[in-house]
């Protein structure tokens, strides 16, 4: 694995189109191998960032680097391709392909991108039903996803953004639809499928009570200088 | 591959909204092929009536005219033809056969046609049709009348009644043939053109009507009364020659030596490449002023001027490649806007533009190429299924055909249509997930 940090992003300005300044980030740092926990309230830019970690959007200035690639510096293709071979993306909600089946969903990143499925030892489904069994959702794998409860297909969501072992998971409010036993059982679940495959966990949350149970707590409202200037 | 199969399980995913565009899409191309289909129906119906005939022969006129009364029953002939000149083609060596046709009565507005066996053997419509008898047999005597199928339905008529013909070529006709009444012997299969709107007795038939009229009028009053039995009983004084064998019932009446002059006739030259000669000797024949047309020109060149019911369908088809091309796209357009959320997790998994575009452009141009072969497999369908019924409620001939240049053109469209349609969500899909990060909130 990469020494490189998982995330590093220093003199950050992003502007949608002729619009104001969204972000405005002096620098920030998610350690390899580290679970983060990204705090920030509505409106502060937290969709914005992980779009830009994500390499979706792409930096008006300064400079984005994922997994020691400075994905300001290579195409829009390469960044999906990036995107799709070493990283996993988690929902709020509506995480899934809703005619596929739970397996089908977790091994769609796989199928698309023939670099992730190199990633993984031996048969794509044995791998995926090793992850399910961790998860938890092993009994579920031929349903659809309207046939799960919102938990259930978190936990899909969850071992889909793992399958294919991504350097890094980022993780959009995953919790917020689940009740408080179901999230804290959702988090163990989910850093102890991170620890298996060895990804660094960026978890995204307005929710602080979660805050704890993270190696490390960012507050995007401490990095973003917009957000400082409106408050 | 893998787009194929994902595009393929989301239409199963959201069947009936898939059904319903496919099905908006099939009536519409089903429509246009439809109206295709009718319109080359009209016309193979109308330049069908009457075909392998290489020459049509009537006194100088107007060569729709001439085509008018002989091949469609309607119109008034101009004159005749001298029998000296019919003899003179009929034995022409270039001439492989012919139909005399002599026009001039009615049967309750139905046409009356005089002419010999050689109707039923050589008379063609549609390529191949030939004169066949739902019962009896061709007129060979006197008083034998074969008639055409609508004839016969409309008039609830049966083989051995008899009837009476009337003198002139509209129902109005004043004088009743009464005294010389005429035996059903065939009756003749529906062929969809005028010939079942036609009754069809031996020329012999015509010139005993006839008998003893000049110029169209019946002779004196006063001689009628005591003549019209023995004229009936025993054959006409006018053919002595052969006279008691015709009238006796004997062998079929031959050559009818009493017939001096005919309408028209239909030739059948010994080869094709003889018509051209034939024509011309028509034309410059010396003892009758004759004229001769080739029946498959006139009736193209007669299609251009009455074939502006054929424009009307043109223009309708156009309409409905517009309409159908508009609900198509809106369906479509639907459809894939309500996958925009869709779109923004194959963004995240690492989807590129192709990916999305080419899931959105396979899904509906798949829903277009379904539609377009399930409306042009519906009209063959239903050609097959009701091409009886149409032939006989409306005397129009569908054909089974292989598609014309327009449908292929409109499915043309409709296939590229449907792809090209798939292109707007898709790029909007994808810049919107641009613009909005991974997550679309709308």
């Amino acid at each position: 694995m990469s020494s490189a940090p998982a995330v590093h992003i220093q003199r950050l300005r992003f502007a949608y189109r002729t619009g104001p300044l969204v972000l405005d980030i002096e620098e920030l740092l998610v350690p390899a191998g580290e679970k983060v926990f990204l705090h920030g309230p509505s409106g502060s830019g937290k969709t914005t960032l992980l779009g830009l970690i994500a390499g979706v959007l792409k930096a008006s200035q300064g400079e984005v680097r994922v997994l020691g690639t400075d994905l300001g510096a290579i195409s829009g293709a390469k960044r999906d391709e990036f995107r799709g071979t070493r990283m996993g993306y988690v929902f709020q909600m509506f995480n899934l392909i809703p005619y596929l089946t739970a397996l089908e969903n977790i091994t769609l990143p796989c199928r698309m991108k023939p670099a992730r499925r190199a990633r993984v030892e031996g048969s794509l489904e044995d791998a995926a039903r090793a992850l399910a069994d961790r998860l938890e959702i092993t009994g579920h794998l031929r349903q659809k996803p309207g046939e799960l409860s919102v938990g259930q297909q978190q936990r899909v969501a969850a071992c889909r953004a793992l399958l294919g072992a991504p350097e890094l998971v980022v993780a959009d409010e995953p919790t917020s639809a689940l009740d408080h036993d179901r999230r804290t059982r959702f988090l163990e679940l989910l850093f102890d499928s991170c620890d298996s495959v060895g990804a660094t966990l960026l978890f995204v949350s307005h929710d602080r009570t979660l805050e704890g149970l993270f190696d490390r707590a960012l507050s995007l409202p401490d990095v973003n200088r917009i957000g400082q200037a409106a408050a | 591959m893998l787009t194929a199969r994902l595009a393929l399980k989301s239409l199963r995913n959201r069947l009936l909204p898939s059904i319903l565009t496919v099905a908006s899409i099939a009536f519409s191309v089903a429509l246009l092929v439809g109206i295709e289909n009718i319109r080359n129906g009209l016309r193979d119906s109308f330049t069908g009536t009457i075909s392998g005939t290489d020459l049509i022969v009537g006194p100088q006129s107007g060569t729709i005219q001439l085509l008018l009364y002989s091949v469609f029953g309607m119109g008034s002939p101009t004159g005749n033809i001298s029998w000296e000149a019919y003899e003179h083609f009929r034995d022409h060596e270039a001439v492989s056969w012919t139909i005399p046709y002599s026009l001039g009565d009615n049967h309750r507005g139905f046409r009356v046609i005089g002419t010999t066996e050689d109707f039923y053997d050589h008379f063609r419509f549609r390529r191949e049709g030939r004169i066949s008898f739902a019962a009896g047999r061709p007129a060979r005597e006197r008083y034998d009348v074969v008639i055409g199928a609508e004839v016969a339905s409309r008039l609830d008529y049966e083989l051995g009644q008899t009837i009476v013909v009337t003198h002139g070529l509209g129902p109005a006709g004043i004088m009743d043939h009464d005294e010389h009444p005429f035996t059903i012997v065939g009756i003749l299969n529906r062929t969809s053109t005028p010939v079942d709107r036609a009754v069809y007795v031996t020329l012999e038939g015509i010139e005993a009507m006839h008998e003893g009229w000049q110029d169209g009028v019946p002779p004196m009053p006063s001689f009628a009364p005591a003549d019209p039995d023995p004229v009936a009983e025993d054959g006409s004084p006018g053919g002595p020659a052969e006279g008691a064998g015709a009238g006796g019932g004997g062998p079929p009446a031959s050559s009818p030596a009493q017939t001096t002059q005919i309408t028209s006739f239909f030739v059948g030259a010994t080869s094709r490449f003889e018509t051209l000669g034939l024509q011309r000797e028509v034309n410059q024949y010396e003892g009758d002023a004759l004229m001769a047309i080739i029946p498959g020109v006139a009736l193209a060149e007669m299609w251009r001027t009455v074939g502006y019911a054929e424009d009307g369908l043109k223009i309708v088809s156009f309409f409905v490649v517009i309409v159908g091309l508009l609900g198509m796209l809106v369906s479509l357009y639907t459809a894939l806007e309500a996958r925009r959320r869709e779109m923004a997790i194959f963004r995240a998994l690492g989807a590129g533009p192709r990916r999305i575009v080419s899931l959105l452009v396979v899904e509906s141009g798949l829903l277009a190429f379904l539609g377009a072969a399930l409306g042009v497999a519906l009209v063959y369908l239903g050609i097959v299924l009701f091409q009886e019924t149409v032939e006989q409620a409306f005397g129009l001939y569908i054909p089974l055909r292989a598609l014309g240049r327009l449908e292929w053109i409109y499915l043309g469209a409709v296939v590229t249509a449907g792809f090209v349609i798939g292109l707007v969500p898709a790029l909007k899909a994808y810049r919107t997930t641009l613009t909005d990060g991974l997550s679309p909130r709308t």
